[in-house]
């Protein structure tokens, strides 16, 4: 066995490696590297957003921005941060040596790398990239898409691929390579919440590749499905597109569930309120999130029984969320409370995210959601979700593990600073776009009519210095793996889990002989 | 730099001291209270909340939003404030000690149950303004829209009018060149009058992409699908201009396709209904006529600059279009240059399929300016006849 | 390196491999094979041709021999005992998982076609709701299934891009019950439900250690499928040469050809799977308690033919 080999020399570690620990590091710095393109993205659309008038880009580019802004936010910076947070942590709190299936594990990670290279070249390419919104609805994406479009639909192919791969080695890990003694209720509900988002990702992501290869198939085919003259509908692509892109969402939020359910105990120093209701609401939102996909196409002129079916699914969904919420209250509640870092993102990702879960609550009342779709208010809706929400819970848990990973402590007064920025920063940005939503200003335009000017230049000039922070973010991460102060094996005061009992920096080879299990 | 510097460090003050009065705001929910008239003016200008609109559907959605959005309200403050509660009292510098508790299954089910009994409350009301947002029967007037890449159509079915409306701000407002009008964005060059108390219904479709056709003062917002027809339907209470824009991304000038409706008395709207069709009388006796280069030139420019601007640049210099200043169809054999305007040009999706866009006088002079601007001077001319014939021969 | 597997406590080790080249190599070919691919066809809709199939057929061939060298390793790796019962386990879990996203993946285009068949295809004829003012679109269009004659031909005429077939060049027509073709997906049905029961067979002489029914059946079923696939080539030539239904004729052509297309393809991998699975028995693999790799190819086929049955009642018959 290779127990007690350390890390190969070189580059040929990260392009050969097998090790859990390798893969989810290279995961999470791919991750930020995306975090950073796609915040720069998004830094140009706030930038020709900061006043009425087209200023710095043409409406051709602006598009091109939007699109590559949400496709390398979502499959470029959330999924693969999970993946990450997944390859470091679930071997090490099921006391596996390491991911199931680790040769496959490598494969999973080094197809992103390239599946991005070639989305983002598209930018490069004669009529410009994919230009027709993260959603790609057709027939914009199909027949009146530039050419780069092929190359679009192939990267998504790939990268499905790669989270398939991905999650089916989650699966094989959590399923089949718990120490003994460690039952599924035992588990920690990080590993709980990969467990069923691996399950949602292996039931979407072949749906996606489908729209895709119709997409493909009217391109350079001559097929109909979305064409009405052939007897297709473009409507079609939006049910294929959302039952896909529904449960994407949850796969972008239940990972964050867990690390808030792993951070808030620690520092409440009191166990988690509702282990197995967690549990069972975890389930619940993802078995729901398969039946609630129309709610994106509220104006599509569903018959009105959809209509009503949708409507009332979705709103079903903050049943088992509210459930969740109110577990890590009750966690806090009569608890002894400290804020270290991870800790205050934590709290901040409860409330923040509540508060994008009203506003989804909002729009899911189908006749309210004919003035709010497609306007800044679903902006903000899902801002609130994603950013505090999984880009919160992602920072959170880089701050609760990382002096797990490299031995260091953070500096908790530089940490805190991060946090303080962030929170300013993104209340600034996101929270103004509620209101030119509400009064009117739809999302995807370049320019816009002056009485939502003022919000605009808030939101614009709060981007700017929530991007600034994520700078800072990245500083503070290279000072810690550099140097510090040294962490204990514990790191924290008695947090729970079997990652804890082991050295830190984690070995390179942990739990080659199973943990015993209390 | 200084001044600048110091222009947005004022706007941030201002901004700021506005964003304090939000609470006063949302308290009053928009409704006018005497003591804070001048805050509502505030919310009406900064545009903080939606608008109730002027239909009874409008009011009726407005109405939902603000109770769904209290329910939330409330809800925050509770969950927040007990958790706001815990932070205070049980931290562990104030000496708290962690209690043991970790579940409990009657409170679980407690928080199952409440939820689930507001969410239906909130079901009831949304459910019946649905049911009438979808009776979409016993329409006075049928009005057909078709959205374009990017402009809408209307046709009043039944009475032979029908026309375009385009965006009517200038790209110099748009580029910065000259100050932006009260309207920017939001102003278009024939808007679509409907009479008011009057059930109009919305034939929506589209002719390329997705468009959707969003009055937000109507509460109307429908997806306009090539290939399938959408409806929808209002009744507008006052008169009054109600503006709106394209809700669906449809390409590079999707921020750019305005939606003007014009709301007036029965009898106004009869007026302009006959005023329309006179000019349609009127339009189709020019047709036979001769027009002199002078007149077809103006009215080219005219029709170039409404139509062609976006994808071929204000000189013809091109853009998502290929320069026509010189090329092979503006200079070259004239017939070609009709058939590209009347079929499109094969093969291409991007380049609209004139032919039944414009009319033949529009058509014929947008072509003649096109051979004679831009040093383009082909001195050749059309008459709406040449494109009569043209079109008739195909 | 792995040695022996039984420990003291009853714990095996679980074989992670060290270092491994195979991952990467793959991606490269992954990604030449792809982009190359989008090249290619990008060049067809241009008209021109260029490097695309080359870079493509190059890449293709990379992934194919990493993914053969891969395979020959992880093999070795079990014959030398290396893999524990847990890994061995793994590896079910991952095809079972594997399987399901194929599952999935068809059931993308089945939800298309039952989309298509209730929604989009009555509106179109103006039944429902959304069929009501459809006349102002598609005037005198009559929707039937399966659709022949397109919305964009009853309006367009001879400038129609989407040419449907034409009546009575339905490839099924519901009432026609003569000649050959129109028995040919029952006999496609017969011939992949049998090779089912071939494939089992093979399981079954295995596990009593009987080689060559075990290679006999196995052999059998592949033949099957070679006859499968030779059958669907008669039927799509028949399609596209004598009834003019190709891809381009309309949504019935278009989920015809992609649900049959596609599940043609999955016969043709799971064929391959199930040939390389006789040519390792023929080299001595497999025993009756470790032939995880023969099962797995197995459980492919056993799910294709799921498909199928699902496609002969979806496509062919309502
Ligand atoms: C992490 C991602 C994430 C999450 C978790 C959610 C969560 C939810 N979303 Fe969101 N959503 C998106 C990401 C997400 N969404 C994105 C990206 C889009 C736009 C896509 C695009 O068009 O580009 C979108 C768009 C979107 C729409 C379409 C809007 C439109 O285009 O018109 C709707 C409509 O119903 C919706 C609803 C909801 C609901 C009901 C929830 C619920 O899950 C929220 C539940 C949570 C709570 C309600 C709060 C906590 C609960 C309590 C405290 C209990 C008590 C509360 C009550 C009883 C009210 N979302
Ligand atoms: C997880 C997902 C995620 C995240 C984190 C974000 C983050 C941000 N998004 Fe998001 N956004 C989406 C997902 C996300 N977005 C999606 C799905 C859409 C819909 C797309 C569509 O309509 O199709 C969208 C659309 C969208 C719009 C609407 C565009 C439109 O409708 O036209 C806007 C506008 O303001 C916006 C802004 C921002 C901003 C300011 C951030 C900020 O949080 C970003 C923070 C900035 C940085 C992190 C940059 C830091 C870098 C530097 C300062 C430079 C340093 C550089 C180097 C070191 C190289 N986004
Ligand atoms: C949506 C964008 C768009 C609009 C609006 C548009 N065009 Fe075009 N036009 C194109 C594109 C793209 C082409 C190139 C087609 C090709 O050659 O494949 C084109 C080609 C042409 C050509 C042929 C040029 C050549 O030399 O090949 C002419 C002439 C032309 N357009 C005139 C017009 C006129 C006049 C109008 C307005 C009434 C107009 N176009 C509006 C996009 C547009
Ligand atoms: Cu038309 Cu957007
Ligand atoms: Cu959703």
């Amino acid at each position: 066995m290779g127990d007690h080999h350390g890390p190969a020399k070189g580059f040929g570690r990260w392009l050969f490696t097998t090790n859990h620990k390798d893969i989810g590091t290279m995961y999470l710095w791919f991750s930020f590297a995306m975090f950073l393109l796609g915040g720069v993205f998004a830094l140009v659309i706030r930038a020709e957003l900061f006043q009425p008038g087209l200023q710095l880009v043409r409406p051709e580019f602006f598009n091109q921005m939007t699109t590559m802004h949400g496709l390398a936010m979502v499959f470029g910076a959330v999924m693969p941060a999970f993946l990450g947070l997944a390859n470091w942590l679930i071997p090490m709190m099921v006391g596996a040596p390491d991911m199931a299936l680790p040769r496959m594990n490598n494969w999973s990670f080094w197809i992103l790398p390239f599946a991005f290279a070639l989305l983002a070249s598209t930018l490069f390419m004669e009529g410009g990239g994919p230009n027709f919104g993260w959603t790609f609805y057709a027939p914009l994406s199909t027949t009146y898409a530039p050419p780069s479009v092929t190359y679009f639909i192939f990267a998504i192919h790939i990268m499905g691929a790669s989270s398939i791969m991905g999650s089916i080695n989650i699966i094989a890990t959590i399923l089949n390579m718990r120490a003994p003694g460690m039952t599924l209720m035992k588990m920690p509900l990080f590993v709980w919440t990969w467990l069923i988002t691996a399950y949602l990702l292996i039931a979407v992501m072949p749906v996606l590749a489908g729209c895709v290869t119709m997409m493909l198939m009217d391109i350079h085919f001559g097929t109909s499905f979305f064409s009405a003259a052939g007897g297709g509908d473009p409507i079609l692509f939006q049910h294929v597109f959302w039952f896909f892109g529904h449960p994407e969402v949850y796969i972008m939020i239940l990972p964050a569930f867990g690390i808030a359910s792993a951070i808030i105990p620690t520092f409440a120093r009191k166990p988690l309120f509702g282990y197995a209701s967690m549990v069972y609401a975890t389930a619940s939102i993802a078995f729901l999130s398969f039946i609630v996909w129309a709610h994106h196409m509220f104006t599509v002129g569903m018959p009105i029984a959809g209509e009503l079916f949708f409507m009332y699914a979705t709103m079903l969904i903050a049943v088992p969320t509210g459930v969740k919420v109110f577990n890590w209250v009750s966690t806090m509640f009569r608890g002894s409370m400290t804020f270290e870092t991870p800790m205050l993102f934590a709290i901040a990702f409860v409330i923040l995210f509540s508060i994008g879960g009203f506003s989804g609550l909002m729009l899911a009342i189908a006749p309210a959601d004919f003035q709010y779709h497609d306007t800044y208010f679903v902006v903000a809706h899902f801002h609130y979700v994603l950013v505090p929400g999984a880009i919160f819970s992602i920072m959170a848990a880089v701050y609760y593990w990382l002096p797990k990973w490299c031995g260091n402590m953070y500096d908790e007064r530089l940490g805190k600073a991060h946090f303080w920025l962030s929170f300013i920063g993104l209340n600034v940005t996101f929270f103004p776009m509620h209101f030119v939503g509400l009064a009117g200003m739809p999302r995807r335009i370049p320019d816009y009519a002056l009485q939502f000017a003022d919000f605009n230049q808030i939101a614009s000039m709060g981007a700017f210095l929530f991007g600034f922070s994520q700078v800072f973010f990245l500083f503070i991460v290279i000072k810690t793996i550099r140097g510090g102060a040294k962490a204990t094996d514990e790191v924290w005061e008695n947090p729970e889990g079997l990652e804890w009992t082991i050295p830190s920096p984690a070995p390179y080879h942990t739990f080659t002989t199973p943990p015993p299990i209390k | 730099m200084r001044l600048i510097t110091k222009q947005l460090a004022s706007k941030l003050l201002l901004v700021f001291s506005r964003l304090m009065m939000l609470p006063v705001l949302l308290m009053t929910g928009g409704q006018v209270l005497a003591a804070s008239d001048a805050a509502v003016d505030e919310a009406q200008r900064w545009g903080l909340n939606m608008t109730e609109g002027v239909t009874a559907v409008s009011r009726e959605i407005y109405d939902l939003h603000m109770l769904i959005f209290w329910i939330c309200v409330w809800i925050g403050v509770v969950v927040f404030g007990i958790m706001f509660y815990s932070m205070i009292m049980h931290r562990k510098s104030v000496g708290a000690v962690p209690a043991k508790f970790h579940e409990s299954t009657a409170v679980e089910l407690a928080w199952t149950i409440v939820p689930a009994i507001i969410l239906v409350l909130m079901a009831i009301p949304a459910t019946s303004s649905l049911i009438k947002i979808y009776d979409t029967t016993e329409a006075d007037i049928d009005i057909k829209i078709v959205g374009h890449q990017w402009k809408w159509q209307y046709e009043y079915l039944g009475q032979d009018v029908g026309f375009f409306s385009n965006l009517s701000t200038s790209q110099d407002e748009i580029y910065g060149l000259v100050p932006k009008g009260e309207h920017y964005l939001l102003e278009v060059d024939e808007p679509l009058v409907i009479p008011i108390n009057k059930k109009i219904r919305f034939l929506i479709t589209a002719n390329d992409v997705l468009h959707a056709w969003w009055v937000p003062a109507l509460a109307v917002k429908r997806d306009a699908i090539p290939g399938y027809i959408n409806d929808a339907w209002t009744i507008v209470e006052e008169p009054g201009t109600y503006r709106g824009q394209c809700a669906e991304l449809c390409g590079k000038e999707h921020g750019f396709m305005p939606i003007v409706v014009e709301a007036m008395e029965e009898q106004d709207y009869q007026n302009w209904l006959a005023g329309k069709k006179q000019e349609a009388e009127e339009l189709r006796a020019a047709m036979s006529q001769t027009f002199s280069m002078d007149e077809l030139y103006a009215r080219g420019e005219k029709v170039y600059q409404a139509n062609c601007v976006a994808c071929h640049g204000v000189n013809g210099e091109g853009g998502l279009g290929p320069s026509l200043v010189g090329s092979g169809i503006t200079t070259g054999p004239i017939d070609n240059h009709i058939n590209v305007m009347v079929n499109g040009v094969a093969g291409n999706v991007v380049m609209p399929v004139f032919g039944n866009q414009l009319n033949n006088i529009d058509l014929a002079s947008v072509i003649t300016f096109k051979r004679n601007a831009w040093g383009n001077n082909m001195g050749d001319q059309l008459q709406p006849v040449d494109i009569l014939t043209f079109k008739k021969n195909q | 390196m792995a040695t022996d597997s039984k420990s003291v406590d009853g714990y095996e080790p679980y074989y992670v491999p060290e270092q491994s080249a195979f991952p990467i190599l793959a991606t490269i070919g992954l990604f030449a094979f792809v982009f190359g691919l989008g090249t290619f066809f990008n060049e067809m809709q241009a008209e021109t041709s260029g490097s695309g199939r080359y870079i493509s057929i190059a890449g293709f061939l990379i992934l194919s021999a990493t993914l053969f060298f891969w395979f020959r390793q992880a093999i070795s790796e079990n014959m030398q005992g290396m893999n524990s019962m847990q890994l061995k386990r793994s590896y079910v879990w991952g095809m079972g998982w594997f399987i399901f996203s194929e599952v999935m993946f068809f059931a993308a285009f089945f939800g298309a076609l039952f989309y298509v068949r209730n929604f989009a295809g009555p509106w179109l004829g103006g039944e429902g709701d959304k069929g009501v003012h459809i006349a102002l679109l598609w005037e005198n269009f009559k929707y039937t299934w399966p659709m022949m004659e397109t919305p964009d031909q009853v309006v367009n005429g001879a400038k129609a891009a989407f040419v449907g077939a034409g009546e009575g060049n339905s490839l099924y027509p519901a009432d026609a019950h003569n000649g050959l073709l129109h028995w040919l997906p029952l006999y496609n049905t017969i011939i992949l439900l049998a090779s089912s029961v071939t494939v089992h067979m093979a399981h079954v002489g295995l596990k009593n250690d009987n080689r060559s029914a075990f290679k006999g059946w196995l052999f059998i079923t592949v033949a099957l499928g070679i006859g499968f696939l030779f059958l669907q080539y008669m039927e799509y030539h028949e399609a596209y040469v004598d009834l003019g239904l190709t891809l381009e004729s309309g949504i019935y052509g278009t989920t015809f050809f992609m649900l049959t297309g596609f599940h043609g393809f999955h016969v043709f991998l799971g064929m391959t799977m199930l040939l390389i699975m006789l040519l390792r028995a023929q080299k001595g693999h497999f025993s009756h308690e470790d032939c995880f790799g023969f099962e797995a190819a197995s459980w492919y086929w056993h799910f294709v033919d799921v498909v199928w049955v699902c496609l002969f009642f979806f496509v062919y018959i309502i």
